[in-house]
């Protein structure tokens, strides 16, 4: 008895029950196509939060104010208007730091920006010039500010996308324009790079950047700055720039060491972690409904297995009589199984590529059909195939031929 | 074949007993059966039932192996042979033809008569097919080679499966109460065709409790109780062309 024989049998004996095969299949169909599809969402969300947290830099570094230190009664304060971050320790980074490239203050406000007739609410961010390198953010049109500007407190200022959408009618170049801030005029000299939104859904574009100097004097009148952000050398050393970082404004503080530090670092990567693994349970959470859809397929087909066998005793006991071994009998059955399993298994991939396509097209969600999920899938469908239906296989292939040539 | 004997006998059957245990007690079906068959009979065993009949025809097919005594079939010894063995057995030597067709549903003729030929490993598609449409052709269905069991009629179904014993050249054919199920114009076609097939040289072995169907063998061997009680020659072997020739036209209706 050779194999290919085999499966021209269990092929053949499958072409007799089209519609119980197909019903049977789907099943595995479902189940597949499920676990490809539901991995499918999981890792395109998880990647397009990656994606974007790392295109804010992935080494960037953000020191807060801590909004858990208290100031006078006890009352709490929003982090934005604690002022234990000074310009000094912005320089004590800048000076001391080994794991840092790149550091800059960052003060904001929100207003009314002005051009001619248009007006548009927007915040402004007062940064340093390094500001840029330090987010990964580039300059589609013009040229940024210098140390100089921020030495002057020069009213000067580069724009988002959006800004520009709404203060210039379209065609018009804002470079070398006046804008008015909250009624203090701005010279545009850059305008940014489109970002688009953020992983939460912000307006990246929406933005005005200027000198700190600048904002602290003319629009915020605050002489603190309310955050740092600073680049580590790559993104392996950002544990070490962050302990190097907290330890510089300790110093700078004079924080006893009894003392909670004012401030709080954070970095990019433990941001991509947190939601990464957010998304990865997301993932496990949506593959394990859909593994149980794979399994209550596989428990089909043991079950129509052993309909199969009960309904098919005669055709047993005629094949056995005929010359069909046990072992040829239990093959036959085992292979028909797998048949099923695979072929579900198949369709089962197209089905969940194709709805992980269209859940993309008309839902706009991110999905990322990884080849691991395809590969692991079809292995559970033929392991389950095998493991299924090798049980209805050994009680057909231990039939007694001449019970089974009787069985009515 | 080596261990074939001197007298070339097809079977050959020595005191075979074959002992049932139904809880404690032991159901004696055959209590010493012995006879042989040589190449070229048409043998029918008859008997009532319980007569053990049907436990020998097991035991004939290579189905059930003897408690006790021997049967060589072709000349190997089935007791000593292991399950595995005896299908290989039934697969190269046996034809069986039973009572209910018993071919496969929604499967043509053709396929139903290939079947044996798939669980024979020496043998190439084309050769199956071959050999299939050669069977169908000795059975004059070889104009219906595509046809599916249901649509074919009971005699045509039998001459199939009839086909289908034939297909591995096997030494002998098994027939269990092959006409129990055919009217009897239609039993009498088969019979026809059957003795065309023993003129041709089959060795055929039938299993019936009906005289009027023994009447067209070579020899009847009777059994009652588990032992044979008679075994002759037909002297006067009825010819089922002439019986078919003779049979009343208003029984067509």
């Amino acid at each position: 008895m050779n194999f290919f024989n085999l499966i021209r049998i269990a092929l053949r004996a499958l072409q007799r029950n089209k519609l119980r095969a197909f019903l049977t299949m789907l099943g595995i169909i479902i189940g597949v196509g499920a676990v490809i599809a539901m991995v499918a969402i999981g890792q395109g969300s998880k990647q397009s939060i990656q994606d974007q947290l790392s295109s804010m830099g992935s080494n960037m570094i953000t020191i807060r104010p801590n909004s858990n230190s208290t100031v006078g009664g006890g009352a709490r304060l929003d982090a934005t208007n604690l002022q234990t971050l000074k310009l000094e320790d912005v320089q004590a980074i800048e000076r001391q730091a080994k794991f840092i490239t790149a550091v800059s203050p960052q003060v904001s406000g929100r207003g009314q920006a002005i051009s001619g007739a248009l007006n548009w609410p927007t915040s402004i961010q007062g940064v340093a010039p390094n500001y840029l390198d330090i987010r990964d953010w580039e300059l589609k049109d013009g040229v940024p500010f210098s140390d100089n500007d921020v030495k002057a407190a020069s009213k000067v200022c580069l724009i988002g996308q959006t800004v520009v959408e709404n203060l210039f009618s379209a065609g018009e170049s804002p470079v070398g324009k006046t804008i008015r801030f909250n009624k203090i005029p701005f010279k545009v000299i850059g305008v940014l790079s489109e970002k688009g939104e953020n992983a939460f859904g912000q307006d990246q574009d929406d933005i005005i950047l200027a000198p700190y100097s600048t904002v602290q004097k003319r629009i915020l009148a605050i002489p603190y700055i309310q955050n740092i952000y600073a680049a580590a050398l790559d993104e392996n050393s950002s544990a070490q720039a962050t302990a190097e970082v907290s330890e510089i404004l300790r110093t700078a503080h004079k924080l006893k060491a009894t003392d909670d530090d004012d401030f709080t670092v954070r970095t990019q990567a433990e941001l991509i972690n947190t939601f990464s693994s957010t998304s990865q349970l997301l993932t496990v959470l949506l593959a394990a409904i859909a593994g149980i859809s794979l399994v209550v397929g596989g428990i089909g087909i043991m079950n129509i297995m052993y309909v199969s066998v009960t309904e098919r005793t005669k055709e047993i006991g005629l094949r056995m009589s005929i010359g069909a071994r046990g072992i040829d009998i239990l093959l036959q059955f085992l292979i028909e199984a797998i048949l099923i399993s695979i072929t579900g298994g198949i369709i089962g991939i197209i089905l969940g590529i194709t709805a992980s396509r269209l859940i993309t097209v008309f839902l706009s969600w991110p999905t990322l059909v990884s080849e691991s999920s395809i590969v692991l899938s079809f292995l559970v469908c033929t392991v389950t195939g095998v493991f299924f239906g090798y049980y209805p296989a050994v009680k057909a292939s231990r039939l007694d031929p001449i019970e089974a040539l009787r069985y009515e | 074949m080596n261990n074939s004997n001197n007298n070339n006998k097809i079977l050959e059957i020595k005191e075979l007993k074959r002992e049932f245990r139904m809880g404690t007690e032991i159901v004696r079906a055959l209590k010493g059966v012995s006879f042989d068959v040589s190449p070229g009979e048409f043998v029918t065993i008859m008997g009532s039932s319980g007569s053990g009949k049907t436990t020998l025809l097991n035991v004939l097919g290579c189905l059930d192996k003897p408690s006790d005594g021997t049967y060589l079939l072709d000349g190997v010894n089935i007791g000593q042979l292991s399950r595995d063995e005896l299908a290989r057995l039934r697969n190269r030597k046996i034809g069986f033809v039973f009572q209910a067709y018993n071919l496969l549903a929604r499967t043509s003729a053709l396929e139903n008569v290939e079947l044996p030929l798939f669980y024979n490993s020496a043998l190439t598609a084309s050769d199956r097919r071959e050999r299939a449409i050669k069977a169908l052709e000795a059975v004059k269905l070889a104009e219906r080679l595509d046809h599916m069991p249901n649509q074919l009629s009971g005699g045509q179904q039998q001459r199939v499966a009839i086909a289908r014993a034939l297909v591995n050249e096997p030494v002998m054919i098994l027939a269990d109460e092959a006409t129990g199920n055919l009217d009897t114009r239609t039993s009498y076609e088969i019979m026809a065709l059957l003795q065309e097939l023993n003129q041709n040289g089959k060795t055929i072995v039938f299993v019936t409790h009906e005289p009027d169907i023994a009447a067209f063998s070579s020899r009847t061997v009777m059994l009652r109780d588990g032992r044979v009680i008679k075994d002759s020659k037909n002297e006067n072997i009825k010819s089922a062309r002439q019986a078919l020739a003779d049979l009343p036209v208003t029984d067509d209706y």
